[in-house]
């Protein structure tokens, strides 16, 4: 990273711990915020809000490391997270994340080469009334099936 | 998909889908004594709709006692379980009632400060919610001295970013403390020491979703729906094979082959109640009641007909189970992964019987030994699909065992 990349990140990082506040509890709101504008938290990123924050920067990475909406290696520009629970898989989930799969030349779990789209199965979406469903960053689509997912995947830029 | 906070009022229902108008309930419960609340709660006997059922009264009791010069309410928007969408249907549909049940909260047990915890898959709901808390901010709902009066009261909305355990209240104080979404020991319960270490009320956003009826139209009145140990009414997520899935607000002691009937489910073979934490209930089971001194939910009811593998059914489960648990206790970080094991060894045809009991013994033993909630009842669907399904199970002896139907 060029240093005036990292100059003007620390400066983003520095407004984030004073808007949300300079103490621990703060901590999934300013990570929430770096993630939603990057898609990940690199380590330089960890290193900041940890100074800030005047904890040991192993805390942050423990802390990302818990949740799965977190990450601490860069994604896709696009993060497709497919329901893979029960209500979802009686709909014919499993089909829809194979052709997926198949179109996108990547499993799930991966990320394309020019780093346009990351797949990631999650749990429960909430959406059991209209399965299957998948969320496209942060939004939600639903009753999908084949044709309209992969309509939906290759319309991501 | 409408994600707009405007309340359609289409849906109807005994309790929660009854006509409300916003700002009603924190007008009433401002005319009365905090202690007035409490009673209507207490003779209500409204319970936690999360699905654990402790009797909210005897939670804000609790924490209006606590002498401290800070207390919290949070309400829990986690909605994690598996099948489980009505807090999204309320947070979309009907934001008034958790939020007006937030502002009474707050004046019953005297605390100044609300924060929705909301689950991070439900991110397109967070403006809305920002929209609708701006508008209860500009008619003085909310905010400094609220109508006039000396209390003082504003919500906050977290984010959580997709950890299942969170929706346990302990492991979700500890992750607004920055800290991993690790459960607590319990005692000290969050009553007394909670978020920051102040005396803290965590409740279902059902369970605050009542509350401003409760206080406009008494405890009595709410108590008139339902049973005698379950009272009210209960917002059931049904999802699976049916023709009418979504979100039913029906009294409490309904029984599940009614429950089936509504939502027009036909050939059903087995119905999970209460989600992957819960049981499956065979056909012999569907006069059992729903409610908590019988099928307890917190409102997931997944239907499964003729056609549907059990076996599968158990192992997405297991699947869910495995990767959802904190791993902070050993029974349920291994004994989950034990149990997902004998899942798919049965899926191949390789085992023994007295493997299988061994295996219920080790569900047995996590209910007990486990820290939290997730551990002690993530085995519940192990035993009681094994024990439910066993002649589909064993007879097909690793045969057509690989797809869900």
């Amino acid at each position: 990273m060029l240093t005036l990349e990292k100059n003007s990140l620390s400066e983003e990082i520095e407004e984030l711990v004073s808007l949300y506040g300079e103490n621990r509890g703060s901590l999934l709101e300013i990570l929430g915020a770096i993630e939603k504008k990057y898609g990940y938290i690199s380590e330089f990123a960890q290193q900041e809000v940890a100074r800030l924050l005047n904890i040991h920067p192993v805390e942050v990475y423990s802390f990302i490391s818990f949740f799965s909406f977190l990450h601490s290696k860069p994604q896709g520009r696009n993060m497709v997270r497919m329901c893979k629970t029960i209500a979802c898989n009686m709909k014919g989930a499993d089909n829809i994340s194979a052709v997926i799969e198949k179109e996108l030349g990547i499993k799930f779990g991966e990320t394309t080469k020019n780093r346009r789209v990351t797949l990631e199965y999650t749990n429960c979406l909430g959406m059991c009334d209209c399965a299957p469903a998948m969320l496209v960053n942060g939004k939600i689509y639903t009753n999908l099936d084949v044709e309209k997912a992969i309509k939906i995947i290759n319309e991501l830029k | 998909m409408s994600t707009s906070a405007v309340n359609p009022k289409k849906r109807t229902g005994p309790v929660i889908f009854s006509e409300y108008n916003s700002g009603d309930g924190i007008k009433k419960a401002f005319s009365l004594k905090r202690e007035d609340i409490l009673f209507e709660l207490k003779e209500s006997k409204l319970k936690g709709r999360g699905g654990a059922g402790f009797p909210t009264s005897s939670k804000w009791m609790l924490t209006a006692a606590a002498s401290s010069d800070k207390k919290f309410l949070i309400c829990n928007a986690d909605e994690g379980e598996p099948g489980t969408f009505k807090d999204r249907v309320l947070l979309q549909e009907y934001p008034e009632l958790v939020f007006d049940g937030m502002v009474i909260g707050g004046y019953t047990i005297g605390a100044k400060y609300g924060i929705v915890y909301l689950r991070g898959e439900y991110e397109y709901i967070y403006e809305s919610l920002q929209f609708y808390l701006q508008s209860m901010r500009k008619r003085n709902f909310l905010g400094n001295n609220i109508l006039g009066s000396n209390f003082s009261f504003d919500i906050k909305i977290h984010l959580g970013a997709g950890a299942y355990v969170c929706g346990e209240e302990t492991a979700l104080i500890e992750s607004l403390e920055g800290e991993r979404g690790e459960p607590r020991n319990r005692p000290p319960y969050p009553v007394n020491t909670g978020y920051m270490g102040y005396p803290t009320v965590v409740n279902n956003v059902e369970t605050l979703a009542a509350v401003p009826h409760i206080v406009c139209k008494s405890g009595k009145w709410f108590k008139k729906f339902g049973t005698d140990k379950s009272t009210g009414s209960k917002l059931f997520s049904v999802s699976g094979d049916c023709n009418k899935p979504g979100v039913y607000e029906l009294p409490w002691g309904i029984t599940i082959r009614e429950l089936l009937n509504i939502v027009e489910a036909e050939n059903t073979k087995a119905v999970q109640v209460g989600g992957a934490s819960g049981i499956c209930i065979p056909k012999s089971g569907f006069d059992r009641k729903l409610g908590y001194e019988d099928a307890a939910t917190g409102g997931s009811v997944i239907v499964f007909n003729e056609k549907r593998n059990m076996l599968q059914v158990l192992k997405n489960f297991m699947e869910f189970f495995v990767e959802e648990s904190c791993g902070q206790c050993t029974p349920c970080r291994i004994g989950n992964v034990k149990l997902l094991e004998g899942v798919e060894k049965i899926e191949k045809g390789n085992y023994t019987f007295s493997y299988i009991n061994t295996l219920k013994e080790l569900g047995n033993t996590m209910k007990v030994a486990s820290k939290c909630g997730l551990g002690q009842s993530s085995p519940n669907s192990f035993i009681s699909i094994l024990e439910n399904f066993k002649d589909e199970i064993f007879k097909s002896n690793g045969a057509n065992n690989d797809r869900v139907g």
